[in-house]
């Protein structure tokens, strides 16, 4: 059978931006510039997209176009002993989408909440206390329906769109989406800037401190930055790459997908510290006393400064939370491709099929543990440990088993190359086989070191005292992996031709 | 606003926007092949 397509080029690249521009760019990105240098910190970051995000975009798409298949496939095609490479990439997407698709439902719930300001006039305590009713990592037993059902919805609209295909499905969603982003995000910006102490809030975030990038940690916080933020590492990319026509331009496509994510987190860098600049300028509590990443910037931080503005505070917030869920639902589907991709691709089983059975499962994982009072625990124990030891750890695996055990460098070069308008060379592969694998092992070494070390008042305190359900996570899915390659070790993929080939039976088909 | 951080904020825009519209002008250059 003919393995999907993307229907043009433009398509396939927003599915690929919509993976990337996700929650992280706009909760995460800003903080960790700010905490990094501000404005110098840009420094580190456009070396790290140009030495690692780029780079190994390029090798991720070029796999999924070359052995034309998802993460397990793609691998086992270049060697019979990778297989569990993808598989474990599979399990981490596995492990993501179920907590990811949280977040998605409670920005839909405060783009509701933000008409009317129906947090009241104590965001944290409404966020913690009533709405989430935030417990312990092992406080299990109450459900909470409201969160379940809004959580269920976005499942089912995940799974449709997955199983409409992938021209059909993610293509044509994505290309909806990403022009409402712009839209909604532009007007968020624009919006932001004309508040009062905006200007004092950027300020903050592109003042450069000159001194900060001498050090290793934010050369470090800038690598772990692009490699977090781009989708790379555990799947999205090979699986998008295994849709890509056979003579795309895949050094154009992947600039611009990375140039496009990082565009997207300067826009959320000056949209969230404009704000920020304004909560100061009314409350006078100094920027860096404030909220200023993740769920706490997201649900608290900004219900607070949505209470507080002059004028349309109700449309304000609207545009911010569906942002939050525009962005988040594009990523999603990206997450959840991977896994339905791999079992479609490996069992032979249909797209439908497929998508109703891995996505369906994950789905109700999704809905029977995260719409709890431990939900929010659980959400960040597991995103901790599975970003910091399950990514960070099978992507260098990966990137070392192509290229240097397996030394298919030349052949993906070659072939990304051969269609390419900007050709890669020496410097590439020094890129991905060095100054990749190094950056990120030395990150997950600095994370092993803080999180072994964490005493009761660190940031890694809550890590630190739940690690056995976090390492059974991150373990977990390197397990899953090994079992399913050994399971599977006997089951060839179907045929799977040259370029030549596929060519010679594309053109008897017609 | 400092003239560091006004610096930084142009300079951003414009390497990141403008690696972006070059990627994006080389794409519209070379359409792709209608051979797939």
């Amino acid at each position: 059978m003919a393995r999907e397509q993307w229907g043009s080029r433009v398509g396939f690249i927003l599915a690929a931006v919509g993976s990337a521009l996700g929650l992280g760019n706009i909760w995460r990105f800003p903080g960790v510039a700010y905490e990094n240098g501000g404005g110098a910190f840009l420094v580190p970051y456009l070396v790290a997209l140009c030495t690692a995000g780029i780079p190994l975009l390029i090798l991720e798409f070029t796999i999924g176009r070359r052995y034309r298949g998802s993460a397990p496939v793609a691998f086992r095609r270049i060697h019979r002993n990778a297989e569990f490479l993808g598989w474990w990439q599979v399990a981490i997407a596995i492990v993501i989408g179920v907590y990811y698709a949280v977040i998605i439902s409670w920005a839909a719930w405060f783009a509701y909440f933000s008409i009317g300001q129906q947090w009241g006039e104590d965001p944290e305590t409404f966020l913690m206390a009533e709405f989430l009713q935030a417990g312990d990592l092992y406080d299990f037993g109450t459900w909470l329906p409201g969160l379940g059902i809004a959580l269920a919805l976005v499942w089912v609209a995940t799974l449709a769109v997955i199983g409409a295909g992938v021209k059909k499905g993610i293509e044509a969603t994505s290309k909806v989406f990403i022009p409402l982003l712009i839209l909604l995000f532009g007007a968020l910006v624009v919006q932001s800037l004309t508040l009062d102490g905006a200007v004092d809030g950027l300020n903050a975030f592109f003042t450069p401190d000159w001194d900060a990038i001498r050090g290793p940690q934010v050369w470090l916080a800038a690598y772990s930055q692009i490699f977090f933020t781009l989708s790379v590492g555990f799947g999205i990319m090979v699986t998008y790459g295994s849709y890509l026509k056979r003579k795309s331009d895949i050094t154009t496509s992947a600039w611009t997908v990375g140039m496009s994510n990082s565009f997207g987190e300067i826009l959320a860098g000056i949209a969230v510290f404009a704000v920020l600049g304004f909560l100061a300028f009314e409350t006078g509590v100094p920027i860096d006393e404030q909220s200023y990443q993740g769920v706490g910037l997201a649900f608290i931080a900004f219900p607070a400064i949505i209470n507080t503005l002059p004028y349309l505070a109700g449309l304000f917030g609207v545009l911010f939370f569906l942002s939050l869920v525009v962005a988040g639902f594009a990523s999603l589907i990206s997450v959840v491709e991977v896994p339905v991709a791999a079992v479609e691709d490996r069992f032979g089983w249909s797209r439908r099929k497929s998508a109703a059975i891995v996505g369906g499962g994950m789905a109700l994982v999704s809905v029977a543990l995260f719409p709890t009072v431990n939900g929010l625990m659980l959400l960040d124990v597991t995103d901790y440990f599975i970003n910091n030891y399950g990514i960070a750890v099978a992507a260098p695996a990966s990137i070392i088993a192509v290229v240097w055990v397996l030394w298919k460098w030349k052949e993906l070069r070659d072939n990304a190359n051969a269609t390419s308008v900007f050709k890669v060379g020496p410097i590439w592969v020094t890129c991905l086989g060095v100054v990749t694998p190094l950056a990120l092992t030395i990150i997950l070494f600095l994370n092993v070191r803080d999180l072994v070390t964490a005493g009761p008042d660190s940031a890694n305190a809550a890590y630190h005292e739940y690690q056995a359900f976090g390492w059974a996570v991150a373990g977990g899915s390197l397990a899953f992996a090994l079992i399913m390659a050994l399971l599977l070790r006997r089951k060839e993929t179907p045929p799977f031709m040259t370029e030549e080939e596929a060519r010679d039976a594309e053109e008897a088909a017609r | 606003m400092s003239a560091g951080a006004i610096t930084m904020l142009v300079i951003s825009i414009l390497v990141v926007g403008g690696g972006l519209v070059a990627s994006a002008i080389t794409l519209i250059r070379n359409p792709e092949s209608e051979e797939d």
